[in-house]
């Protein structure tokens, strides 16, 4: 048993369905050298252990809510097979959020 | 690993162009994202050189991009504007003052002059003090109306010949369907045009809207690989749900067919009115003198009834403005008069 090193970070507006939380070092655990966390798991992971408020805001089913940008290590998910994507070790997730008032 | 520059095809790109599913380079984003805006500018003409321009600044994404963007294709085209950011504080403790301290940081940032305005100053009310007396269902019809009015007068104290906002293209989108969901045909109408409020009257000051066809994704993605400092949190008082269950929806069809966005403003601009339908025309506001389309504006009749304890006036259907109307007493002289003097003078900006 490893851990994944990766660090999260919630900004405009997103940070605060997670109390507050704009940056964050998560260490999530492998069971197997064919254990991979998807960027799909780690929303669920998200939602189920650090979001506090507003889940709706967050996911919607398993997917994303519509309206949330995603950038792995700056780049925009969408270039990236979205929630398909694999975490690597030391990636940089980012949520914007687009939901909340400009 | 990220595709390359589909622009350049040199560079890694950053991110997925939704007006076109294009992947681009930082540089080639940030290339296309202010030459687009430009275009806007030019192709619909949205200003005469040696106009003053208030850009309307709230501290939010939206504005602080706007105000960074104004100022760099001034500077680059040499559009000879005289920019300024014009920003209205409603009163909301913990929400607007918060937001201000960003457009302070901009105005330090992009070497503008900064006017704040607030309700308290221009009506007499805060916006925490209208909650206290109307209660949370219809406060953000107050904010609404009273802040449209704000901008203009602030405009008018800066001696601005045009208003900028930072409307983006999906907020027009929604607004479009909150328009045809409505039955608004007039608004319909208005809400589609990047410029508003330039009759041959000349008696209100003209908004445009730069951004009209530019994606809030590509707004947010600007602002972050530009590092710009904003604002972001929730108004403390209620959303305006009737705006978010749209938002919710066209973000949902957005995310099948990013081109909706647009297809829906096109939809929206090519829309004709049949023949025969009658449309409310804009005048001014017989007490304040500002735009509207009644005889008294919506903003007179709340702060009327903010005045005199009946805080419900003004929301619903606006034939209920004839309550107060008093034209058919001035005649007669009745201190009726009175009262609509008071309301001009406390509607007066100082």
């Amino acid at each position: 048993m490893s851990n994944l090193r990766v660090a999260v970070e919630f900004s405009s507006g997103a940070e605060l369905l997670f109390d507050g939380c704009k940056k964050k070092e998560l260490l999530l655990p492998i069971a197997d050298e064919n254990d991979v966390w998807t960027l799909k798991r780690l929303i669920q992971w998200l939602k189920d252990t650090m979001l506090t408020e507003k889940p709706e805001l967050f996911v919607d089913g398993d997917r994303l809510r519509p309206g949330i940008l995603v950038l792995v290590n700056d780049v925009d998910w969408e270039l990236m097979g979205e929630l398909e994507y694999q975490l690597q070790s030391d990636d940089k997730i980012l949520f914007i959020s687009t939901l909340h008032g400009g | 690993m990220p595709a390359t520059c589909g622009r350049c095809v040199e560079r890694r790109a950053v991110t997925k162009r939704p007006k076109t599913g294009d992947a681009l380079c930082k540089e080639c984003f940030f290339e296309c994202f202010e030459l687009e805006v430009h275009e806007t500018i030019t192709k619909c003409e949205l200003f005469k050189r040696g106009q003053k321009v208030a850009i309307a600044a709230s501290g939010g994404k939206d504005s602080t991009v706007l105000a960074y963007i104004m100022k760099t294709l001034n500077d680059r085209y040499d559009y000879g504007l005289d920019l300024v950011l014009l920003s209205i504080d409603e009163g909301i403790a913990g929400y607007r003052d918060d937001s201000l301290e960003s457009v302070k940081r901009n105005e330090l940032n992009y070497g503008l002059s900064l006017k704040i305005l607030s309700y308290k100053d221009l009506y007499g009310w805060s916006m925490d003090e209208i909650v206290k007396k109307v209660g949370l269902k219809n406060n953000c019809t107050f904010c609404g109306v009273f802040r449209r009015q704000a901008l203009d007068r602030g405009a008018a104290l800066l001696n601005a010949d045009v208003i900028v906002t930072g409307h983006n293209a999906d907020d027009i989108a929604e607004t479009i369907l909150m328009n045809i969901l409505r039955g608004d045909i007039n608004r319909l109408q208005r809400s589609t045009s990047i410029v508003t409020g330039n009759g041959d009257d000349q008696s209100t000051i003209p908004r445009c809207k730069p951004f009209k066809y530019t994606y809030e994704k590509e707004i947010v993605m600007y602002a972050y690989f530009k590092k710009l400092d904003y604002f972001s949190t929730e108004c403390t008082y209620s959303p305006n749900s009737y705006r978010g269950h749209v938002r919710t929806y066209l973000k949902d069809i957005e995310s099948i067919r990013p081109s909706a966005i647009l297809d829906i403003i096109y939809s929206g601009e090519t829309l004709a009115i049949k023949e025969g339908v009658k449309l409310p025309v804009q005048g001014v506001c017989s007490r304040c003198g500002y735009i509207s389309s009644q005889n008294i504006c919506k903003a007179c009749v709340m702060l009327e009834g903010l005045n005199k304890g009946l805080p419900k006036l003004g929301i619903g259907k606006s034939s209920k403005v004839k309550i107060i109307k008093p034209f058919t007493c001035r005649k007669n002289k009745c201190s009726c008069e009175e009262i609509s003097k008071e309301a001009a003078n406390t509607n007066k900006v100082t």
